[in-house]
């Protein structure tokens, strides 16, 4: 809508008349009084405060449903439009295609937790928001495909299987060795709500797997916080309670944020009343001057991105996987079992299927330069394999006005590449025995070729093991300001910030030259006053020896 | 032996509390240079920022009161500064361990040797004021940056202003010793203190 109006008006002088009239009174007022302080953020609401509608109400909703584009279909006769919006969404297309023609998105870049989706559909599209992509031929443009009740589901009950290409239990079904019960799709249709945490957790709180594993600042730990793990999103009483969608805030079903075209720096500040393309970034409400009691702080903003500060430790309750060595796979023991080792808190540091695993909790992020541009190595990038590769890294550097400081859960691992063609592989990982299904055959040869066939990619035949590192820049659990790191946690020999370079840093850096005329100053003068001193001492003696005489 | 009065309440008074600020500045300067730990970054750069501050204060008081007292002239010389410098500098190499007589007398108008006079001299007129205007441009970098001033200098800066830190130290060091070469080893010391110094007969 705002951007309508601005676009409605071609006449500039207009423009600077309604600027001058309305927008800067209202901007200086802002500035003068908008303090985000601690105050319930949400009123107390019953259902009728919330919505205009009753879906509990609702004709087509009072009948039984076999399935969930069934549902869809439901769904659709009164939001017409919701199925067109959902397939421009990248929760849809896990497509992101990027300005310098690289094609992202979770259908297409490297990772180096399951390496890639394609090929094992079933069980990464449990992770989709739609029903049924269990291969290449999934219908992007299928209205009923989209499944609503993921996002929507406001009872708690609905789950997709983990290996059921998005739909969930439709009958009682034993999976992985745990059951999933039927879910009462008729219940769930009946009691939709916007998203809360709960919706957007069941992905995005378990990316990876399971709990923790991926991200290091979103786990279900943020289902019920309290305000040390994250001041913004605290559910106890008296405490701001906000939801994912209180920043992420989605319009036409685009929920704003991305991982792969980051805002590192909002110039832009509060996003009120004049708001931006980046409605999720710190600034949109706390602005580009938020420190009020240390002005100084403000000064650190330019170069130094609030997450740095403000999030000073991840994976503060519940450990994140840090390392991944699919190298290690394929061990059984003396009976030929699958071997599963866990560590004291009952993570596995070792299984069979996928290798080695490493875990860190409540640990320090890594810090980079970072620009808001991200550099992939994707499936075609041919890449020099004599170090370790980075999936991605954050590009920037300390001289720009674009780049900040910001931190990182960095995964490192192991895995597969094309020792010849010098390129990622895709293993295929999921599926029945004989299919060449690493977790079936135990055979890389035989899952690299299966995968590679299936995504139309080459691969030599020959493949190696290759270890990497994936940068996930951190924006959540946000801690109290109280909690804040302190300036020598970076302004000190050995802190944070030992290894970034390119600037000058008080505390930390010195210059040789300086340090050196100033350890001769301080030591000659010292010298100087002793030998001075003893020389008086002594010739003053002397003296008084000759006078006696 | 006759005592002498050098140094008015106001010089006294001033001459301590820049002692206090300088040794606060440096103390809390070499915290925030990494150079020990011991009251805590933030504290110690605030602690330097309001002693800056001070300083600043104290000098432009100074600058006040010697210019409408007209004890500025104590530094003024006549005749051939350099030689007289040398003079002076010869005794500290030489005089001074064969019990000669300083060289130039103190009295109520003339309470400074030529050698004082340039180094108090240089130090309030360049020296301090160098310190003071480097130190105010890193602390309101992000300022002149904004008006246009080179991001690159950063560094530049912080290592000027801690170079003329570690020469403020050899002359706080050089300072205190100079104190002992007195008619006694303590009577430059109680003069600042009371006003009141012995000294040598004409």
């Amino acid at each position: 809508m705002e951007h309508e109006i601005s676009v409605s008006i071609p006449n500039p002088s207009i423009m600077h008349k309604l600027m001058m009239a309305r927008f800067i009174p209202v901007l200086l007022y802002l500035f003068i009084t908008s303090t985000v302080t601690a105050e319930v953020y949400h009123n107390p609401v019953d259902q009728l405060t919330k919505s205009t509608a009753d879906h509990t109400k609702f004709p087509q909703l009072k009948r039984n449903f076999k399935s969930g584009p069934e549902v869809t279909r439901a769904c659709l006769e009164c939001h017409t439009e919701a199925s067109r919006q959902i397939h421009r969404t990248k929760h849809w297309t896990w497509e992101v295609p990027m300005k310098d023609g690289k094609m992202l998105g979770k259908q297409h870049v490297v990772n180096n937790f399951c390496i890639s989706v394609e090929g094992n559909e079933p069980r990464c599209t449990s992770c989709h928001i739609g029903y049924g992509w269990k291969d290449k031929k999934f219908d992007f443009a299928s209205q009923l495909n989209v499944d609503c009740l993921i996002c929507h589901d406001g009872t708690g009950t609905y789950q997709k299987l983990p290996a059921g290409a998005g739909h969930p239990a439709y009958q009682t079904t034993v999976q992985e060795k745990k059951t999933y019960k039927k879910v009462n799709l008729s219940n769930i249709a009946r009691h939709v709500q916007n998203p809360d945490r709960h919706n957007c957790g069941t992905c995005h709180f378990e990316g990876g797997g399971a709990d923790a594993v991926k991200h290091g600042d979103l786990d279900n730990s943020l289902l019920k916080p309290d305000r040390s793990l994250d001041i913004h999103m605290a559910s106890g009483k008296g405490e701001l309670n906000m939801t994912c969608t209180d920043c992420h805030k989605t319009e036409g079903h685009q929920v704003p944020g991305s991982r792969y075209e980051p805002t590192a720096a909002d110039k832009h500040g509060f996003d009120y009343p004049l708001p931006d393309d980046f409605p999720t970034t710190c600034s949109s409400c706390h602005g580009n001057t938020p420190h009020t009691t240390n002005k100084k702080l403000n000064d650190h903003i330019d170069k130094v991105a609030c997450q740095t500060c403000h999030i000073p430790q991840i994976a503060k309750e519940r450990a994140t996987k840090m390392w991944w060595d699919w190298s290690k796979a394929g061990k059984f023991d003396e009976k030929g079992k699958m071997i599963v080792k866990k560590d004291s808190t009952g993570l596995p540091t070792y299984i069979t299927k996928k290798g080695e695993f490493r875990w860190e909790k409540n640990m320090e992020p890594e810090y980079r330069w970072f620009n808001g541009q991200m550099n992939y190595t994707t499936f075609l990038t041919t890449f020099d394999d004599r170090g370790i590769v980075q999936i991605n890294h954050p590009d920037g550097k300390a001289g720009d006005t674009l780049s900040r400081i910001w931190p990182f859960k960095v995964h490192r691992g192991k895995q597969p590449y094309d020792t010849q063609l010098k390129r990622f592989v895709k293993p295929k990982l999921y599926g029945p025995k004989g299919s060449g299904a690493y977790w079936s055959d135990f055979s890389w040869d035989k899952s690299i070729s299966a995968g590679m066939t299936n995504a139309g990619l080459k691969y030599s035949g020959k493949y190696d093991f290759i270890e990497t590192e994936m940068y996930w820049p951190i924006s959540h659990m946000v801690s109290p300001k109280e909690d804040a790191m302190g300036c020598v946690e970076c302004h000190a020999h050995g802190g944070r910030l030992e290894s970034l370079g390119g600037f000058y840093l008080p505390g930390r850096d010195m210059n040789p030259l300086v340090e050196i005329i100033g350890f001769l100053v301080t030591i000659g003068s010292l010298i100087g006053i002793i030998v001075h001193s003893i020389m008086r001492y002594t010739t003053q003696k002397k003296m008084k020896r000759e006078d006696a005489a | 032996m006759r005592k002498v009065y050098l140094y008015a309440r106001f010089q006294r008074f001033w001459h301590w509390m820049q002692a206090l600020i300088i040794f606060a500045l440096l103390f809390s300067g070499m915290e925030i240079h990494g150079l020990f730990k011991l009251m805590g970054y933030e504290a110690a750069f605030h602690m330097h920022n309001y002693f800056a501050m001070g300083l600043l204060a104290f000098i432009l008081l100074a600058f006040f009161w010697y210019i409408t007292t007209g004890d500025f002239r104590q530094y003024l010389t006549e005749g051939n500064l350099l030689d007289k410098i040398l003079l002076q500098a010869r005794y500290y190499m030489n005089g001074i361990f064969r019990n000669e007589p300083h060289p130039f007398k103190k009295n109520e108008i003339s309470r400074l040797n030529p050698l004082q006079r340039i180094t108090y001299l240089m130090l309030t007129l360049v020296g301090l004021p160098a310190q003071i205007i480097v130190g105010f441009i890193y602390f309101y970098f992000n300022e002149l940056v904004a008006l246009g001033m080179d991001p690159a200098l950063l560094a530049p800066i912080a290592y000027f202003h801690t170079l003329l830190a570690y020469l403020l130290v050899g002359f706080v060091i050089m300072h205190v010793y100079m104190t002992t070469t007195g008619h006694t080893l303590t009577s430059n010391i109680k003069a600042m203190v009371t006003g009141w110094e012995e000294v040598e007969d004409d």
